[in-house]
């Protein structure tokens, strides 16, 4: 029963209008917005299976036996898979360390940890089916801390490792570690007048994004598999599943579905090999979709960080040197952390310019949930250390904060830690200056004009535990920097195959790329660059799948820059081929065939000067030029192990926020009231979209700030996995969001565009938590702020 | 097996009748057996709002109530707010000011918009115009759109901008 649902055509073309620098509307949007969007959950297929993972109740345990014979007699079950059942010698995965098991081997390393899979005709058949099955463990000693992570007789997590970076780690329980030196930090010091130090901390953070993880595999008659699945990545996914399944990648054929929400949480696999063994195994589709208590351990999370730091400065204001020490917890498998620890490392200091640094940074194997990307990754956890210092040194030194931070902003050519020259616009103080310059938002703006006051405007909202007694503001700052695109030598490229013909007497151009959108408004660029380029109406988006080249990953802020650059770059190929079509069928009719600038303009080949040509229905006649290139971004190098030195980024995005806050000093209780932000993007290739994507990345610091923490107990289980005991803001918690965007263009990128999605991210955590300082006279040096921080309860 | 039971009810103005197994709630009767996949299922507790439909023209959480006492009620869903081709004002509203990114709280956003919209203009107080006992239709200020549509969530953030959607249409 039921019609078959799989994305056949997720982006149709669009009739929206609307190049480069224009307010486009989504060319998805209406299917969103009537309920005909197929996310990855909706998928269906007429006699699908349901799939369902056993996952660990242990964060550290061995397997002693696993009995599945009672599970396998339940009526209505088709399969049980554990370990013994992989296909092939390739039983791990992972993104650049493959040393996260398809299914749990002889030992689970964390709470969550898949140890079994069930296929059933229904999916409470198949989760009942699960709990049948009589898994013996011997709970180890559980590793939770850089503490017992790094002691002598530390339980490894991954003894015997060979990937890339263990030769280089002081412990075996140390994913990687990157220091960087640069200067004399003890001369450095010694000019100081003022030195301040801290130590940070910054809890576990979670995407929490409301699609689930889930996706449909459909068994193939060639013996592969399509898969159609939301993920950030769909060629990482293959180059991980393919292996595993034991068959080449072109009879792994994947498709985007609709992805609700990534934020970093869908950079690593989830349940995709786990559907396409059940779904070759059994011979029929397999849907997975986890519920909201198994995704708090099916994706992984922020690393909770460790952050100790120390500044000098004179009297005068100007930094002299910073030493600082970031301990990231990457958790029970590696990830992402290798990369975290790169950005950690090399964006330490700041936006700012300090000559003379001490750096290192590590990642932990522990028994903690996995950690890995999330939007800001590594620069998230630095900018709430480096900020809430430059808010010390300020106070000690008796400045204004703003203006501290402005006299050692970095600008166009500074020289990192790392001894990269920043080569692009680096508008820091002009951000800070913006944003002070706003007007601050009323006072008391819960007062009326009766007697009543409006409780939504206090701390503690429809709570309604005051009516402004006790409630102080606070104003604070913050500033970051992140950088964009794949670094660290990383070959970060995209594909595009733009295909441009005549259709029903009007030129159509289809835009086919491999990039996930995940709500991010990256079709909606495609468009706008297609438009643009070929100067036609119509563009149509073809579903991102592999049967195209890779596009990279939607992270690192990097897919307008990088897929966006492909479209533009395989536009101006298809334009050229256009013009030669042109030139052979019509060049002899003009000179200015010949000898002019020549664009596609409103469906017609025009001069510079504006004359037209010819219609671009006639240049192509019955022809479709179809072509498909590669596009990369300049390239980077690795960090030197030793000195950290090297050129390894190859952007970066600035953000300053403004929080201004009530507290609550009796409760504990924190309103924010409003969260300006300045942010320079370069060029805005779509206002509307860039402004969301500012208050998005804004509102997902603010939760990191007051609300958004997974708690891990000691036994390093997770404690609170579900939406009543892990906050995201609402909307009542989302205060007004003024945003003011500057437009300063990077040379090297297309169209001077910058990559904007994470800085907003970054300082919007340390602008809140420096206005409730303000309003407290607290020291505050963990995130989340919870009530008893404020109480001292 | 679980005990059967069946069930009639209109969805989007039409009649759907199926035997159901007791357990089932109403929201995996739209997506599982009605096929109507626009309401979601972010966490089946009625925390997040994402499976917001309308019963008898009032909000509900549709993972929160059994399929089977649905017998002889409308329901409508977002694939039932549309009138063919065009779209419900809210609908355009969400498009027009980029109210979400991913979607996936959009379709429960929507229907919840639309009982909100419909609760102040029949003079339903919030908890904070409750203090003043207001008569006829409640202005829907960005403070009551926000104290009224906080039950969805939106992960991608897009708050700013559902508030002044919802507004422009209650006006």
């Amino acid at each position: 029963m039921g019609a078959t649902r799989i994305p056949g055509n997720i982006t149709q073309g669009s009739t929206a209008k609307g190049g480069i620098g224009e307010s486009t509307l989504r060319p998805d949007g209406t299917l969103k917005v009537t309920g005909e969007f197929a996310y990855s959950s909706d998928m269906w297929h007429e006699d699908m299976l349901w799939g369902f993972t056993l996952r660990s109740p242990h964060a550290h345990a061995e397997i002693k036996s696993i009995d599945t014979s009672e599970a396998l007699a339940q009526a209505g079950v088709y399969a049980v898979l554990t370990y013994d059942d992989l296909p092939t010698d390739v039983k791990n995965y992972g993104l650049e360390i493959q040393d996260t098991p398809v299914l749990a081997h002889g030992r689970v390393r964390h709470h969550g940890e898949p140890v079994a899979l069930v296929a059933a005709d229904h999916p409470e058949t198949a989760r009942r089916a699960a709990a049948k099955i009589k898994v013996e463990y011997v709970q180890l000693p559980v590793v939770h801390d850089e503490q017992t992570a790094l002691a002598e007789d530390a339980p490894l997590l991954h003894p015997g490792r060979d990937d890339h970076h263990a030769g280089h780690v002081p412990h075996p329980n140390v994913v990687h570690r990157q220091p960087i030196h640069r200067g004399d930090v003890a001369a450095a010091r010694a000019r100081a007048d003022v030195i301040v130090s801290g130590e940070y901390v910054v809890g576990m953070q979670d995407q929490a994004f409301l699609g689930p993880e889930s996706g449909l595999a459909v068994p193939a008659e060639d013996g592969g598999v399509d898969l159609y699945i939301a993920t950030q990545w769909l060629h990482s996914d293959l180059r991980q599943i393919a292996p595993v399944l034991g068959l080449p990648p072109e009879k792994v054929r994947m498709t985007l579905s609709g992805v609700g929400g990534a934020f970093g949480g869908r950079e690593d696999l989830s349940m995709q090999i786990h559907a396409c063994l059940l779904a070759l195994r059994t011979g029929k589709p397999v849907k997975i979709v986890y519920n909201r208590f198994e995704s708090f351990f099916g994706h992984v999370h922020r690393h909770p960080a460790k952050l100790w730091y120390e500044h000098g400065a004179t009297k005068d204001g100007k930094l002299t040197h910073m030493r600082c020490r970031i301990v990231l917890d990457g958790g029970a498998y590696a990830s992402a952390s290798p990369a975290v620890v790169g950005n950690a490392s090399s964006l330490s200091v700041g936006p700012y310019v300090i000559d003379d640094v001490e750096i290192e940074a590590v990642a932990l194997y522990t028994n903690n949930p996995p950690c890995g990307a999330m939007r800001g990754f590594g620069a998230v956890q630095a900018c709430f250390a480096y900020e809430a210092q430059m808010d010390k040194l300020a106070a000690e030194l008796g400045m204004d904060p703003v203006e501290f931070r402005r006299l050692n902003a970095m600008s166009q050519g500074t020289l990192l830690p790392t001894g990269q020259v920043v080569d692009s616009p680096a508008p820091v103080a002009e951000l800070l200056r913006r944003i002070k310059a706003m007007p601050l938002p009323p006072e008391r703006q819960w007062e009326t004009a009766g007697e009543s006051a409006d409780v939504r405007a206090l701390p503690g909202g429809l709570s309604n535990t005051t009516h402004g007694e006790g409630v102080v503001r606070g104003v604070g700052y913050a500033v970051g920097i992140k950088n964009v695109g794949f670094s660290e030598g990383f070959d970060d490229y995209s594909t595009a195959r733009v295909r441009l013909e005549v259709v029903g007497g009007e030129p159509v151009a289809v835009v086919h790329t491999a990039m996930a959108e995940v709500g991010q408004g990256g079709v909606t660029v495609h468009a706008q660059i297609a438009r643009t380029e070929l100067g036609v109406t119509q563009v149509t988006i073809h579903p991102a799948d592999t049967q195209v080249g890779s596009a990279g990953s939607t992270s690192a802020s990097r897919q307008t820059y990088v897929t966006g650059g492909a479209v533009k770059n395989t536009c101006e190929a298809v334009r050229e081929k256009v013009l030669e079509l042109g030139r052979a069928r019509f060049g002899s009719y003009h000179p200015a065939w010949a000898t002019a600038e020549l664009l596609l303009e409103s469906g017609k080949v025009v001069t510079d000067g504006g004359e037209v040509l010819a219609d671009l229905v006639e240049v192509l006649e019955g022809e479709a030029i179809d072509l498909e290139l590669e596009w990369r971004h300049r390239p980077t190098e690795a960090f030197d192990l030793h000195t950290g030195q090297g050129n390894g980024h190859v952007q970066y995005s600035f953000a300053a926020h403004r929080a201004v806050v009530e507290v609550d000093t009796e409760l504990g209780l924190v309103k924010v009231v409003e969260l300006a932000c300045a942010q320079d993007v370069g060029r805005a290739l779509n206002p509307l979209s860039v402004v969301g994507q500012i208050q998005g990345g804004t509102t997902q610091g603010l939760g990191l700030a007051v609300m958004e923490e997974i708690v891990v107990s000691k036994e390093a289980k997770v404690r609170n996995p579900s939406f009543t005991d892990y906050l995201i803001p609402t909307i009542l918690d989302t205060p007004t969001i003024p945003v003011d965007v500057l437009e300063l263009a990077d040379e090297h990128a297309p169209y001077g565009l910058r990559g904007i999605g994470e800085a907003p991210t970054l300082s919007s955590t340390p602008a809140v938590v420096s206005a409730i300082r303000a309003a407290t006279g607290l020291a505050l040096n963990r995130v989340p702020v919870r009530p008893e921080h404020l109480t001292g309860t | 097996m679980g005990a059967m039971t069946a069930v009639t009810l209109h969805i989007n103005g039409e009649r759907f009748s199926r035997e159901l197994d007791n357990r089932t709630t109403l929201l995996d009767l739209l997506r599982e057996h009605a096929h109507l996949s626009g309401a979601k299922k972010g966490c089946d507790h009625g925390q997040c709002g994402a499976c917001t439909v309308l019963l008898d023209g009032r909000r509900v959480n549709a993972c929160l109530l059994l399929a089977v006492s649905m017998d002889g009620t409308d329901v409508t869903t977002i694939e039932g707010l549309s009138d063919g081709n065009a779209l419900h004002p809210l609908q355009q509203a969400f498009l027009d000011h980029d109210a979400f990114q991913c979607g996936f709280c959009t379709p429960g956003q929507i229907c919840s918009a639309v009982a909100a919209i419909a609760e102040a203009r029949a003079g339903w107080p919030s908890v904070v115009t409750a203090q003043d006992e207001p008569e006829g239709p409640v202005e829907l200020t960005a403070p009551e759109v926000r104290e009224r549509m906080s039950g969805n969530l939106c992960r991608c953030g897009a708050y700013v901008n559902i508030v002044s959607a919802v507004r422009e249409v209650a006006r």
